[in-house]
């Protein structure tokens, strides 16, 4: 056997592995260019303490999805592939929401409903499809915290802009000093609406947009 | 290609599997949920006489202070049972007279306190909540309320203490010895009323799902506070 038929074994964080952990988070970033997972990002941004968790467990969903559906990719068959990725995530989300009951009560009391719905982010199972199960199981992890890591990064921006100014407070401490209130500053009560969070993300999208021309569609 | 037997073996090795772990886990992590609801329980209670705890300290703190869990029927007469094991939601759904009423007495401070659970409905589901009477059996020492699902901003607010603090001092019955309950008012309560509290602007329903809960949570006391107060 000559040298030339071994394959070189490819580094762990190539450049290209590397990509697939940065691309996400600014140029393919899932929320602001692929809008996907909006759902979730209008409902429990309010706090940033919800929003980190959320974005944890989201991290955790994807990264372990992603690699079960890339270790199970040559022995799904692909005519009920849509169902072994559902049931994959739903098993995921299912042991994470109780280790959440279980273990961090009353941050899983705030995000409630919206642990369960990480089944419905369109983000995860839009990776498993477009990525997991066809590639190796590496790659597949990156790729999962890489896109997980996007998400999450627009929802600790969103968070931290709603509760600055919905509730004065990061984290829960109060930030905006007395003073301001005495002199009539006031928290703006729509930020803690939804509708706000729309805005936000939209105020994002543009920055990101005007910063990054490749992204602009100008067809 | 793969066949029709492989697909449906595929499918059901699966669904087993899965089963099977997600049953493990259940198992595993209950008596861990259990415990925090319990815990929770408890802070709640001890939160509504305005006591601190942690969840460290929860168990020790409430065995402290709560010296009763007592029930009573709807006659105001003693029965047996353990408050603390009562569901409520059950209990509401049962005609008055097989109700089954949950209290519990505590001391502080040398004071007799009597906190009654509430369970009422809210917008989206249920809220509920402990109230807690000094031993005049009218003035009102504390409440703690919570939610399954209101809305954050507006009604999610009755769980605030800033909402919760607005029933400390308010009176049950009137100067006539009417019973009144406390009401939230929408645009805001007088300060000089003993019966009302400023209502939640935007959380109309979650408001007045609150005042209703405790009209009829309460009102049915009325005949075990007309025995204790009698002796």
């Amino acid at each position: 056997m000559s040298d030339n038929n071994i394959q070189k074994r490819e580094p762990l964080f190539s450049m290209k592995n590397r990509r697939l952990l940065s691309n996400p988070i600014g140029k393919e970033n899932p929320i602001t260019v692929q809008v996907l997972g909006i759902c979730s990002v209008l409902a429990i941004t309010v706090q940033l303490k919800t929003s980190l968790v959320m974005a944890l467990s989201v991290v955790a969903v994807m990264a372990l999805a992603n690699v079960i559906i890339s270790l199970l990719r040559k022995t799904i068959p692909p005519r009920i592939r849509i169902i072994v990725q559902l049931i994959v995530i739903s098993a995921l989300v299912i042991l994470v929401d109780q280790i959440l009951k279980a273990f961090v009560y009353d941050v899983s009391r705030q995000l409630s409903v919206f642990v369960g719905l990480i089944i419905t982010n369109c983000i995860i199972m839009g990776r498993l499809e477009a990525f997991a199960l066809s590639n190796k199981v590496w790659p597949s992890f990156l790729d999962g915290i890489g896109n997980a890591a996007g998400y999450g990064a627009v929802l600790l921006a969103v968070g931290f802009i709603r509760e600055l100014f919905g509730s004065g407070s990061i984290f829960g401490y109060k930030v905006i000093p007395q003073a301001f209130y005495d002199i009539g500053y006031v928290d703006n009560g729509l930020m803690i609406l939804p509708p706000m969070a729309l805005i936000t993300v939209g105020v994002i999208i543009w920055a990101h947009r005007s910063k990054d021309k490749s992204l602009v569609d100008v067809s | 290609m793969y066949s029709n037997k492989y697909i449906f073996l595929y499918a059901s090795a699966m669904v087993v599997i899965v089963a099977v772990l997600l049953s493990v886990a259940a198992t595993v992590l209950t008596p861990f949920q259990e415990k925090n609801v319990r815990i929770e329980k408890m802070q709640n209670i001890l939160s509504s006489m305005s006591i601190e705890s942690t969840k460290k300290n929860a168990e020790d703190v409430f065995a402290k202070h709560i010296i009763e869990s007592k029930v009573v029927n709807y006659l105001g007469e003693a029965i047996p049972g353990d408050a603390f094991e009562i569901d409520l939601l059950e209990e509401n759904r049962k005609d008055i007279s097989l109700r089954r009423l949950p209290l519990f007495v505590a001391t502080l401070n040398s004071d007799t306190l009597y906190v009654i659970p509430l369970h009422g409905a809210g917008l989206w589901g249920p809220i509920w909540g402990y109230v807690s009477l000094k031993s005049d059996l009218n003035t009102i020492m504390g409440a703690n309320f919570d939610h399954a699902s209101e809305t954050p901003g507006l009604g999610a607010e009755i769980s605030t203490p800033v909402f919760e603090s607005q029933f400390t001092g308010k009176k049950l019955y009137d100067n006539n010895g009417v019973f009144r309950s406390v009401k939230t008012i929408r645009g805001g309560a007088d300060v000089s009323d003993n019966h009302g509290v400023d209502g939640i602007s935007g959380g109309t329903i979650t408001s007045n799902g609150l005042s209703s809960m405790l009209e009829q949570g309460l009102k049915v006391y009325e005949p075990f506070f007309k025995k204790l107060k009698d002796i």
